[in-house]
């Protein structure tokens, strides 16, 4: 419920809306109770044989009330929808914006995927129960209140007989809600658990066939199908008490009022009671009836939706791990880097660091190669650079200062990284470049493909720099994406470029040229290579070897060889036909 | 690269076909005859009971206005006995729409669960070609959205249409029982009712159309940032993305909010007219009471008083409200046979054609005759019955031969021209070439996941069309570039390489594919739970696990399609290594990007374009100054 209130603050201004839409569905009600009042009046008028002129009268009475109603009924319907789809915006929008400020830990705490099911699904889900609640959770209870008021104005001792059923009725549908709502949490798990066994088979398919497993599959879905057919069938089959439950309850408010409303109208000679007064009796005692029911099922939609609202709350209350200091460094004075006893570990509980004592001094304008075998910690270390996770102990210095002590923005604009996993957004190459520089001139983005090696390809595509990417960079090839996300970084004109593992699927000619190109026009800008192949980082000044978390070493390539055990066998593993000097 | 999710509401663009009603009520009743039989008997008897309220009403204000004039100790006997009558025809109703109730639980899910099963099922069967020509999110939506449909079509729009429509035609025979005139009124009300529901409810479905189309775009932007959010991170580009989402979410809410605001309008529009035609009757039944001169219309004959008005009033209540009911079940109908539709296509699909009959046994060879046996030799053979009942078995050796195949995914753009080669038993024959050149598509063929256009290809001499698919799968072991893990844990994972492998066995294999070391290492180490494809994987890892699952495989034949594309060099060699020794004299097909990891192949095919274009092992290749020896000194670019 906690987590209800918190989003509920993100309605805003829709709030006249919500309260607007309430007040014209108390209209409706009041209206719609006072309905069968006056047509009770009217009943006992032509029963006792009034004229014309009185029929007229309530008649008249009668369809401007039903045509007040229904203009209360359909404004509270037009703002209720407004209040909903205008909250259901506003959590998106503070849901964005959230993420926005996330750190890559608490992107990572998250997961992608689990994000955009908040942004969609989560938000739907609230949108319904809010408009629920405030039409039907404000008109069920005023309806009843109402309508106990108005047979209490008809007949007070009547009233206590089906007032005397709703507590059976209420103890009733609590319980079975009680039994049913645990059920229903479980079916949810288990329909999540069949969806998820459907989608493994739809996208490894192939992995399926190829093991002709086909069979394994279908008795492992059958097993799933059928555990959630039972639960389903067990929660059904216990809300299939509810609906008799409240005919019964009604039929048997019917017939106790008709035999008792019988008796006072004939023992008092229509005096006391009315023939009327029974038909609106009646009328009243279903409304009351019906309301509960509407409630009991309000109960088990926001029951449902309150998941959802946690979704979204954990969202919105998660603490960003990295945020600006106070007085922050504006300015990033020269590409050196400093690792001073940095160990780092992706979260408190692991028991080993995945970065363990590292000390590493790269001066500006060095060229640094980082080589190491898989899950060894050269993605983890560079991402500390830009400050994307911050450290566990020790420091990392840029430009001689704690990069804590930068405005984030700042420090990223000057420390520009080609991550591994890149991604292209649809639209223009033009517009994907211009993400490093959103004020690039044509010229500065011709430039900086032209560095990248990317120039090339571009001008033979059909649009040139107007060319749409599509979505993740699906109508280019891994070679070409690379290089537009070099081309991309460039244009930041960082005092540091961090190239993680980004020509891997360039070949080595075209990776050279980046490299000539590198050292040729940005000499001053440090470079730090992140790469698989040694001829990529061949020619540094200086090369890294990463094991297990630890610097193993540090030297050129004709040091490394000579003295460095690792270097040597990743080398040999890819060259080992010998030289090929050509 | 995980593939769009489709628009869940794929299925409402399209009106529903013809026969698709007839063909699921078809379904429903072949199973579920003598319940639905039962259901439909209580629905007769609780719309009597819930409809005869107002005969009741007839009858007891008849009673009354006599008992005003004879007093209550004469009236008693009467109005008791008719209480009575009422009450018992109450409790059969409410019965029985608790017997309708909890029968159709039983129909509603089992219904479900069975067509569930059979879409599965039928899944699992249908061709490679089905799943690469569908987005997965379609698929994916039969068994959320189509699925959810029918359940709404199945336990609440037929029974409440029925019931609706039933109790719509006892009123009009109970109103024309009553009075002719006050009926019409009641129809005046009612079509006004109908011209609401068609010009509000037309609006609605436009804007929910246009509603589901500015939702899809959020989605997609959504999805796309989220999964980029990283990127948006380094280059400080939070503002503007939050710039871009906040139109696109604009756009929505103005869709959105008009959409559901004609929805919300036409439930209260809906009652309230009802209540109009309320009190109309009331007023109208008023009148006629009055007018001397009137003469009442009925199948009674009775006269026009206070005792057909009252009950009328009721029924003009009921009568509405059912209207109003089935309108909105309507809708539900309509989306449910467009899911039903959705999920006909997925059932009628032509299922993966397997005319095999050659069958993979294991075998032993004695007296240098091969004899089948059950236990698991290391040996196996081809089992091939002929026309004369006679049998003969061919060893299985791995010779595999493509002659002058043609191969294309559609007809007019053929991927594969003229490719002729020869893998003999034990060699190590490797695949390069450019993204597109057709690499995969062999692998493809071998294993029949697509079936040549012309050409033949040959296993032990055995033209492959003539094995029977499972068979020639499971003499297959592939490690195919996209890695797919499924829900449960490591060990799990490899063993579904061969079901009943013992955990040595999978351990074995894991160290083989040098998985053990980083295994061991996870926070429960073989019972680590895997979810989410192996989400808390590194993507080297997830292959060193696929490689171990093949290899507890231990298949005859081995096909590695960018099986080792995510793990470093060093890391590979050592897996290359077991791998070898693994498949000692066993044929083994391996397609690569990087130039190491084939190097030490019997032979290797370079492609372009579907097209052999050299062939030879490494040092043939580099002598030949060619293609590859370009490649292989990084002047030619592979893309």
């Amino acid at each position: 419920m906690k987590s209800f209130i918190r989003i509920l603050r993100c309605v805003r201004e829709y709030k006249i809306q919500s309260i607007l839409s309430p007040l014209f569905i108390m209209g409706e009600v009041i209206i719609e109770c006072l309905i069968p009042f006056i047509t009770a009046k009217l009943i006992d008028n032509i029963e006792a044989g009034c004229d014309l002129s009185v029929i007229g009268k309530f008649g008249g009475l009668l369809v401007v009330m039903a045509v007040a109603s229904l203009a209360c009924g359909a404004l509270a319907g037009y703002f209720c929808s407004i209040a909903a789809c205008g909250f259901a915006k506003n959590l998106r929008h503070d849901l964005f914006y959230a993420v926005q400020n996330f750190s890559f830990s608490n992107i990572d705490r998250f997961s992608s995927s689990s994000l955009v099911t908040r942004l969609t699904t989560d938000v739907t889900n609230v949108q319904n129960s809010y408009m629920m609640i405030i039409r039907t959770a404000i008109r069920s209870p005023l309806m009843m209140v109402f309508s106990i008021v108005m047979t209490i104005k008809l007949s007070p001792s009547i009233t206590l007989a089906f007032v005397s059923m709703v507590p059976f009725l209420i103890v009733g549908v609590i319980v079975i809600m009680g039994k049913a709502m645990p059920l229903f949490r479980v079916i949810f798990k288990r329909y999540d658990a069949l969806n998820n066994s459907v989608q493994e088979n739809v996208s490894g398919i192939r992995a399926v066939k190829s093991f002709v497993r086909e069979e394994y599959e279908n008795s492992k879905f059958k097993k799933a199908s059928d555990a959630v057919c039972a639960d389903f069938t067990k929660a059904e089959k216990l809300m299939a008490v509810a609906m008799p439950l409240i005919q019964g309850a009604s039929y048997v408010v019917m017939i106790i009022v008709c035999f008792f409303g019988a008796k006072l109208i004939i023992r008092s000679g229509g005096t006391e009671f009315s023939v009327g007064s029974l038909s609106s009796i009646l009328t009243y005692g279903m409304q009351v009836l019906m309301s509960l029911m509407m409630l009991s099922f309000i109960f088990v939609m926001v029951t449902m939706s309150l998941a959802s609202a946690n979704r979204i709350c954990e969202v919105l209350e998660e603490e960003p791990t990295i945020q600006n200091c106070e007085n922050p460094v504006m300015n990033v004075q020269n590409g050196s880097v400093d690792f001073e006893n940095v160990c780092f570990a992706y979260s408190k509980e692991a028991e080993k660091n995945t970065l363990d004592n590292i000390n590493i001094h790269i001066k500006s304008g060095e060229t640094i190669g980082v080589i190491g075998g898989t899950g060894c910690g050269k993605t983890s270390l560079i991402q500390l650079i830009s400050r994307l996770y911050d450290v566990t102990e020790g420091s990392v210095k840029v430009g001689g200062i704690d990069v804590k002590n930068y405005d984030i923005a700042t420090l990223r604009d000057a420390v520009s990284v080609v991550l591994q996993k890149n991604v292209l957004f649809s639209g223009t190459i033009k517009e994907n470049l211009r993400w490093g520089d959103k004020n690039a001139s044509d010229d500065e983005l011709v430039n900086a493909c032209q560095l990248a090696q990317a120039e090339e390809f571009i001008e033979q595509m059909p649009e040139k720099y107007d060319t749409f990417i599509e979505r993740g960079g699906s109508n280019v090839s891994g070679g070409q994406k690379q290089r537009l996300c070099i081309a991309r970084a460039l244009l930041k004109k960082p005092k540091i470029l961090i190239l993680d593992d980004s020509t891997s699927a360039v070949d080595t000619r075209t990776d050279a040229l980046i490299r000539k190109a590198f050292k040729e026009e940005i000499p001053d800008t440090t470079k730090i290579i992140i790469a698989q192949r040694i001829s990529s980082i061949q020619e540094a000044d200086k090369i890294i070897v990463l094991d297990n978390g630890m610097v193993n070493a540090v030297g050129t390539h004709d040091e490394l060889i000579k003295s460095n055990e690792i270097y040597r066998e990743v080398f040999e593993s890819q060259n080992k036909v010998g030289d090929l000097d050509a | 690269m995980p593939r769009p999710m489709g628009s869940p509401v794929g299925g409402m663009k399209t009106a529903a076909k013809k026969g698709t009603l007839k063909r699921l009520m078809k379904m429903l009743f072949a199973e579920y005859k003598w319940k639905l039989a039962l259901v439909i008997f209580c629905i007769i008897i609780s719309t009597v009971a819930s409809t005869s309220a107002s005969l009741f009403m007839n009858q007891l204000i008849t009673k009354i206005t006599a008992g005003v004039e004879t007093g209550w100790q004469t009236a008693a006997v009467g109005i008791s006995r008719l209480v009575i009558i009422m009450g018992c025809i109450y409790l059969s109703g409410v019965i029985a729409s608790y017997i309708q109730a909890w029968t159709m639980a039983s129909v509603t899910q089992g219904f479900l669960n069975s067509t569930r099963k059979k879409m599965f099922a039928k899944m699992e069967h249908l061709p490679i070609k089905y799943f690469d020509t569908h987005p997965h999110g379609d698929i994916m939506s039969y068994y959320t959205n189509d699925i959810d449909t029918l359940r709404q079509l199945v336990s609440q729009a037929i029974p409440s249409l029925m019931m609706s429509a039933l109790t719509v035609i006892i009123l009009v025979v109970y109103m024309f029982y009553l009075s002719i005139w006050m009926t019409l009124v009641v129809f005046f009300g009612v079509l006004l009712m109908t011209l609401a529901i068609k010009k509000v409810g037309g609006n609605s479905g436009k804007y929910f159309i246009r509603q589901q189309k500015a939702l899809g775009k959020t989605e997609g932007y959504i999805e796309e940032l989220m999964s980029g959010q990283k990127v948006v991170k380094i280059f400080n580009h939070e503002e503007e993305s939050g710039k871009a989402f906040d139109k696109i979410n604009e756009e929505l809410y103005g869709e959105a909010s008009k959409a559901n605001s004609f929805a919300n309008m036409l439930m209260p529009i809906m009652g309230n007219i009802g209540n109009i035609l309320y009190v109309l009757v009331a007023f109208i039944g008023g009148v006629l009471i009055l007018l001397p001169n009137v003469h009442n219309l009925s199948l009674s004959g009775q006269a026009l008083g206070i005792a057909t008005v009252v009950p009328f009033l009721g029924m003009t209540r009921q009568f509405t409200r059912n209207v109003s009911d089935s309108s909105q079940h309507f809708n539900h109908i309509i989306m449910a046979l467009a899911g039903a539709d959705r999920i006909f296509e997925l059932m009628d699909e032509e299922p993966e054609v397997d005319d095999g009959y050659v069958t993979l046994v294991n075998a032993k060879e004695a007296d240098g005759k091969i004899i089948e046996c059950e236990e698991r030799t290391g040996t196996w053979a081809w089992k091939h019955p002929h026309g004369d009942g006679s049998v003969t078995y061919t060893k299985l050796n791995g010779d595999v031969r493509m002659e002058h195949m043609d191969f294309g995914y559609k007809p007019e753009k053929i991927v594969l021209h003229d490719v002729t080669l020869y893998a003999e038993p034990g060699q190590k024959v490797a695949f390069v070439g450019a993204t597109g050149a057709g690499k995969t598509t062999i692998t493809n063929l071998i294993n029949r996941f697509y079936d040549v256009a012309d050409g033949k290809i040959r296993y032990d001499g055995i033209n492959i069309n003539k094995i029977k698919k499972d068979d020639l799968r499971h003499s297959l072991g592939i490690v195919l570039q996209e890695t797919n893990l499924f829900t449960g844990t490591v060990m799990e994972n490899i063993r579904y390489g061969k079901l009943d492998a013992t955990d040595e066995e999978c351990i074995a294999a894991a160290k083989l594919a040098n998985a053990d070391d980083f295994i061991t290492r996870l926070p429960e180490g073989y019972n680590t739970m895997l979810t989410s494809n192996g989400a808390n994987l590194s993507q080297g890892q997830r292959q060193l696990l696929a490689i171990a699952r093949a290899a507890v495989a231990d298949p005859p034949v081995m096909i590695l399609d960018e099986a080792t594309s995510s793990i470093d060099t060093r890391t590979e060699a050592i897996v290359q290594k077991g791998m070898d020794a693994l498949m000692k004299g066993r044929t083994v097909f391996v397609i690569a990007h990087r130039l190491s990891t084939i190097q030490n192949a019997d032979v290797i095919m370079l492609l372009d374009h579907g097209r052999i274009i050299e062939r030879g092992t490494h040092d043939d290749l580099i002598a030949e100054k060619g293609r590859y020896y370009q490649l292989y000194t990084g002047a030619f670019e592979l893309e």
